[in-house]
């Protein structure tokens, strides 16, 4: 048993260009579909393909939502929830903006804080989880209520203070006089360097490991791997990158109590849509993290296309339920 | 869960106004091409259905409103009322001269101008030495909660009680209970009985919605293309406003674009500004129902390496800030802040058995470029009201947030 776990874990290198190529091939519809939404776009806004910068400008507008996919995809991969992130994004965004109060010799103490709140947060709904065994989606419902409350009786509704200048730049500018691109948004650089941290670290033991615990806890608690902790990690990975998803928001279009309203359950369609199975166990964080771009390039779609706001959680509902079922489908054609 | 359910009223109440607006055509919309007369018979609408909330008699009221004097002295404004119809109110005097239990019962204060005004009429209690006890409870934006908040209110030892409904129809049957028993102030949104012995308002959301289209047709010239951002369908005070700007923009030669909802989501109102502005090239004017956002849709040109055209914002110092700071072409529409100050006076007045006008209709000033100074101010935080009324009072800036 022991050898054949560990093999799981360490796969030996012949095999990894089967690995890869599975991987691909898992990952291959999520790009489809992002490639067809893509044109679309374009045949309604030729421009998006032909100046740099407003595709640009639509990545830049996506870098958060990718951040926390990739966030929530360490948490569903193991086998669990995270419904915390969107407040945990209001909360970042208001306490900034009311600490730093537009005083920029605040804002990288305040960055810090704010990341260590993120970090937190992940250990409390961790540990609640894992040790309190309390079911992670009624602890991070919990911690959810927690902040939006909490937020909404430190500010009484509405954030005070504001975010200072250098602080707004990271969301809203980036590398001027960049060659044939003209601007390269900060944004943009953190996603592609988190989103490349987070493939790193899923092709890393530790992420193998994950992958195998959310697949079969049980197996995985039997070969030696430290269930609780690892769940915690992947926790604590979400809560940073809610912090920085509100860093960026925040930066993007300034101070507002409602900034991350309803984000969770983006973050968990842009996951799902990336086929990811709810229940842990499957999918990589490359396509969780299309799921999110797929996302993002569908609410663009919509806007252009004239289509009222309030459809987009009806079109959310349904992309949620219709990815499940087909995972599902596809699942028992297998067996 | 309580912001899903939130959000599941707000997506069924915008399904409902959608499919109202398509089969509905009542009497406000058959009156409405009376008032489009002199437009171009071929020109397209493109501003969609007049609002089910349109009333035609309340448009041409309150915008003569906008021209008549008000009465009383200008310096102190929530002290002024357009054409007021003065009652009697000796059956209210307080037996006591002093020691009076004030009571509110506040819609919410889930929004910095609530926030502002619920700061002032804390600050206009404290000038008031008669007021013994100020009892405010919060409804938390919960039309059920607000019902028994004032049952209980009203079942207790108030001398009067102040109400800001939640909603107009639903609050209706308990302010017209706690009527019977104590006297009522209601201001902000109306109720539909007049048993309060006064309503306090700005003139209102056509005169609103009416001086910032008014604008951008004085400054945008002929075909240039308007894009109208909503916050949400369905809440009468911000649909009146967008009705009265549909009626100016389908009078005039401008280009409706579109007219989108925000959610009041500042990310979500630059998300929207930058996709018309890729699909259109340009946009020569912005139209808002509400200011909140106006600074990020601002910030969506500037993102877009365009300038920013004439815009229609709100009395949030943040975009009078802008607006001074970058020289731009802008008008801001008010909803008088100072009510809350005015909504005390007159419980103190009726407690002092003096008349009042039966509805007190404020004065409601929009900001532009000759008066802009007058309101801008870089020491208050960037969410204040600069129509506050509270320059004048004890605790002036430091309880506002200011410096």
């Amino acid at each position: 048993m022991s050898t054949a776990t560990a093999d799981r874990f360490e796969a030996p290198a012949s095999s990894r260009a089967e690995r890869f190529r599975k991987a691909l091939i898992g990952t291959a519809p999520i790009f489809l579909v992002l490639l067809v939404l893509l044109v679309l776009i374009t045949i309604e806004n030729p421009n998006f393909v032909e100046e740099p910068a407003v595709f640009l400008a639509f990545l830049k507008r996506a870098a958060p939502l990718v951040i926390l996919a990739a966030g929530q995809y360490f948490v569903i991969v193991s086998g669990e929830f995270d419904l915390s992130v969107g407040s945990l994004v209001t909360v970042v965004v208001v306490v900034a903006a009311r600490l730093i109060d537009g005083d920029p010799g605040k804002t990288w103490p305040v960055i810090a804080l704010v990341l260590a709140m993120g970090a937190a947060v992940g250990v409390v709904n961790g540990v609640i989880t894992t040790r309190l065994r309390v079911p992670s989606f009624i602890t991070t419902l919990g911690m959810l209520l927690i902040l939006s409350g909490a937020v909404f009786l430190w500010t009484g509704g509405a954030p005070r203070g504001a975010l200072a200048d250098n602080f707004r730049e990271i969301g809203r500018l980036g590398i001027e006089d960049f060659p044939v691109l003209e601007q390269l948004p900060y944004s943009v650089m953190i996603m592609l360097a988190l989103g490349a941290g987070a493939i790193f670290l899923m092709r890393a033991r530790w992420g193998r490991r994950l992958l195998a615990l959310g697949d079969n806890e049980q197996a995985a608690r039997l070969s030696g791997v430290r269930v609780e902790d690892m769940r915690t990690v992947a926790f604590v990975l979400s809560g940073l990158s809610a912090a920085v998803a509100g860093i960026l928001l925040g930066g993007f279009a300034g101070v507002s109590a409602q900034v991350g309203q309803g984000m969770e359950f983006e973050a968990i369609t842009a996951v799902v849509l990336g086929g990811v199975a709810l229940g842990g166990g499957r999918g990589t964080v490359l396509a969780a993290m299309a799921g999110a771009l797929t996302l993002e390039a569908l609410f663009t779609l919509l806007n252009l296309r004239g289509v009222s706001g309030a459809l987009e959680d009806t079109v959310q509902g349904i992309i949620i339920i219709a990815a499940v079922a087909f995972a599902s489908y596809r699942l028992r054609g297998a067996r | 869960m309580k912001r899903n359910l939130a959000l599941c009223a707000m997506i069924s109440c915008a399904l409902f106004a959608a499919a109202c607006g398509s089969d509905d055509s009542d009497d406000s919309g058959a009156e409405q091409p009376a008032a489009t007369e002199t437009a171009q018979a071929d020109k397209e609408v493109t501003t969609g259905e007049q609002s089910e909330f349109f009333v035609q008699e309340d448009y041409d009221r309150q915008l003569a409103q906008r021209d008549i004097e008000p009465e009383g002295d200008p310096a102190t404004p929530w002290e002024q009322a357009i054409e007021p119809e003065m009652v009697d109110t000796t059956e209210y005097k307080a037996k006591k001269a002093s020691g009076w239990n004030l009571c509110f019962s506040n819609a919410a204060v889930d929004n910095p101008w609530r926030q502002v005004g619920w700061t002032t009429m804390q600050e206009e209690v404290k000038l008031h030495k008669e007021i013994a006890n100020f009892k405010a409870v919060d409804a938390e934006a919960k039309d059920d909660k607000q019902i028994s908040d004032i049952e209980d209110l009203a079942g207790g030892n108030c001398d009067a009680l102040i109400v800001s409904p939640n909603t107009t129809a639903t609050l209706t049957p308990a302010v017209e209970a706690a009527c019977k028993k104590v006297p009522v102030i209601v201001f902000d949104r109306g109720v539909t009985t007049d048993c309060p012995v006064t309503f306090v308002h700005p003139i209102g959301g056509y005169a609103f919605g009416a001086d910032g289209a008014e604008f951008l047709i004085d400054n945008v010239e002929g075909g240039g293309k308007i894009l109208a951002l909503r916050i949400l369908p369905g809440v009468d005070v911000l649909e009146t406003r967008w009705s009265a700007a549909k009626v100016k923009f389908d009078e005039s030669d401008l280009d409706v674009v579109g007219v989108e909802f925000t959610d009041g989501d500042a990310a979500k109102t630059k998300s929207i500004v930058s996709d018309y502005l890729q699909r259109e090239g340009q946009l020569d004017g912005v139209w808002m129902d509400a200011g909140a956002t106006s600074v990020a849709a601002m910030e969506a040109f500037e993102d877009n390496g365009q300038d920013i055209p004439p815009f229609v914002g709100e009395d949030q110092n943040d975009f009078l800030t802008k607006w001074k700071e970058d020289g731009l072409t802008a008008i801001a529409p008010t909803y008088s802040n100072y009510q809350w100050r005015t909504a005390v006076i007159a419980a103190t007045k009726i407690l002092k058995g003096e008349e009042v006008p039966k509805e007190w209709v404020l004065p409601q000033p929009a900001i532009t470029a000759e008066n802009l100074d007058d309101y801008v101010d870089p020491n208050m935080p960037p969410l204040h009201y600069a129509l506050c009324g509270c320059e004048d009072m004890p605790g002036y800036p430091e309880k506002w947030g200011g410096k």
